[in-house]
């Protein structure tokens, strides 16, 4: 019997060892090569110390932190609404929400280009309006859209799996007792849905900080973390630099991630 | 809650916006890359020119990424559904520690990723300029995704009594692998293979380090295009992307549907891909 269990462990080697030499050993290396610059290892003090580090750090943290609360805001009461309601076209509106889960960053951002770009449909209805042309597209505050549009449809699946497994008759038996609308959203929903906030959340921030593709389309000029890493890494050559910015981001976003799932129990590990 | 209610219409209201709000610059890029030109509007009239011009110019991009991504699902099950079975089977502290860290190239932004591969394997003989380079990248990232995917399905049956029984009847570890064990994460195997394909033909993240000018995928000639031409021959690039990509997504829903509880649980699971 004891070789009937080893064998299916021998099956973990190939993914293991495809781990270790391709992620393991890089990632080693790259905080190998971060301590390994001019500044030596306080390269990686420098994120804290540098202004414009601190600056990009900052963005990219009141980015991710406004992308996650109108996200959650957003898919919340979506969400909640299409999972409790039965109406028709309902599908179509499900369908219709999900329908960018596949886009990646990249075309994400050309979506902010056609809604809040120089000849986007923002643009153009203010232009109408106002006789000003809204744009904004190319700023902090067309990342923060970008980040937003890519992170609804997962947030709302999340809701909605989270939602349906509530059990209405707490509602019930709430209103039953003289609850109000808002009470009941307050006192028995929104902690039900508890874990999922907590995990869909996490994963809306931790894309926020990492993501490069959408800042990438957007502009060069919009200084956040990655497109900081980038331009070190490119146009200045300062690769120690880059691998330990990048270090300290996937530290980051890692140990964000982490969090949540140990804040928000088991739930988190299943539905994320 | 009834329908009529002040309450309902509200919320169908703000649901109906965030639709809108998703789904109208995907009309309107679709829109632009059929238009002649797209700031006098539609009414300059319609064409395939910028289509044509793109296939012309970059359809190697787009063959590049389906091989990629067809050798990325090759790996993924190789590597993956050996492991998803390992992980099923024994419920160890080490499968434990070996899920957590193979979730790790999903937590870790691809940047990240890209330049350890790039610092570590970029002097490598040829390996570098080949588009198995690319391929590692995206293999790593996806194959969180295809464990998960097919250890649910196996967490799902009571794999260890099907083993026994078999093995009762004088099956050996190969036979009941294959005859039994494979058979049974069919679903799974489906199910994480379309999310593969998926992620792959997207990535952008990593492949914008990993790749050269010898191998762009649709993903970075998307983003050159965005970069440098106008915007219908960008519009109309992102639309070939969408007949390639929408049809993958539809598949994975109609996939997903039957257990209806799992869908949300089973398209969420790309979520820390990050834009």
């Amino acid at each position: 019997m004891r070789r009937e269990e080893r064998l299916p462990m021998l099956m973990l080697l190939p993914a293991a060892a495809f781990f270790a030499a391709f992620f393991i050993l890089p990632m080693g290396r790259l905080f190998a090569i971060g301590g390994a610059g001019s500044t030596g290892w306080r390269a990686y003090a420098a994120i804290a110390t540098d202004a414009r580090y601190l600056r990009a750090l900052l963005a990219t943290l009141g980015v991710a932190t406004a992308t996650t609360v109108a996200t959650l805001i957003v898919s919340g009461v979506c969400g909640v609404f299409l999972q409790r309601q039965r109406f028709p076209g309902r599908a179509a509106l499900v369908a219709m929400l999900t329908l960018p889960l596949a886009f990646p960053g990249v075309v994400v951002g050309f979506m902010v280009i056609m809604l809040a770009g120089r000849q986007g449909l923002i643009g153009r209805i203010t232009e109408a309006l106002t006789g000003d042309r809204m744009v904004f597209a190319y700023s902090l505050a067309g990342l923060f859209m970008g980040y937003v549009y890519f992170s609804i449809p997962r947030t709302i699946l999340t809701i909605m799996a989270a939602a349906e497994k509530l059990d209405p008759r707490l509602e019930e038996a709430a209103r039953s007792l003289g609850a109000s609308a808002w009470q009941v959203v307050r006192d028995v929903i929104l902690p039900g849905l508890r874990p999922a906030f907590i995990s869909a959340g996490a994963i809306c921030f931790a894309t926020a900080v990492g993501a490069f593709g959408t800042a990438f389309t957007l502009a060069a000029r919009i200084e956040v973390l990655p497109m900081v890493i980038y331009t070190e890494f490119t146009l200045s050559a300062n690769i120690a630099m880059a691998a330990a910015l990048s270090f300290v981001l996937g530290a980051v976003t890692w140990l964000v991630l982490a969090l949540a799932r140990s804040a928000a129990g088991s739930t988190v590990a299943a539905a994320g | 809650m009834p329908r009529n209610t002040l309450l309902f219409r509200l919320q169908l209201a703000f649901t109906v916006a965030v639709c809108a709000f998703l789904v109208a610059p995907v009309v309107l890029s679709m829109l632009a890359g059929v238009t002649v030109n797209y700031f006098d509007g539609i009414n300059s009239g319609l064409t395939l020119r910028w289509i044509i011009e793109v296939w012309s110019g970059y359809r190697d991009t787009l063959f590049l990424s389906i091989g990629i991504a067809l050798a990325c699902v090759g790996l993924c099950l190789l590597l993956g559904v050996p492991a998803a079975y390992a992980l099923a089977r024994g419920r160890s502290r080490w499968t434990r520690l070996v899920e957590e860290l193979l979730v790790m190239p999903v937590a870790v932004p691809g940047l990240a990723t890209a330049l350890g591969l790039i610092t570590t394997y970029g002097a490598l003989g040829d390996f570098r300029t080949s588009w198995t380079f690319i391929l590692v990248g995206h293999v790593l990232f996806t194959l969180p995704f295809m464990v998960r995917s097919v250890a649910a399905v196996l967490a799902a049956i009571d794999l260890k009594t099907l083993e026994e029984g078999a093995a009762s009847l004088g099956a050996g570890f190969v036979r009941r692998f294959f005859d039994i064990v494979l058979p049974n994460c069919r679903s799974g195997i489906l199910a994480g293979a379309l999310m593969v394909v998926t992620l792959s033909m997207g990535e952008f993240n990593m492949t914008w380090l990993l790749h050269t000018p010898f191998t762009k995928t649709l993903p970075v000639g998307l983003a050159d295009a965005y970069a440098s031409l106008r915007l219908e021959i960008g519009s109309a690039y992102t639309l070939i992307f969408f007949a390639v990509i929408v049809p993958l997504l539809l598949a994975m829903q109609a996939l997903a549907r039957p257990r209806k509880s799992r869908l949300a649980i089973d398209l969420n699971r790309p979520a820390t891909d990050s834009p």
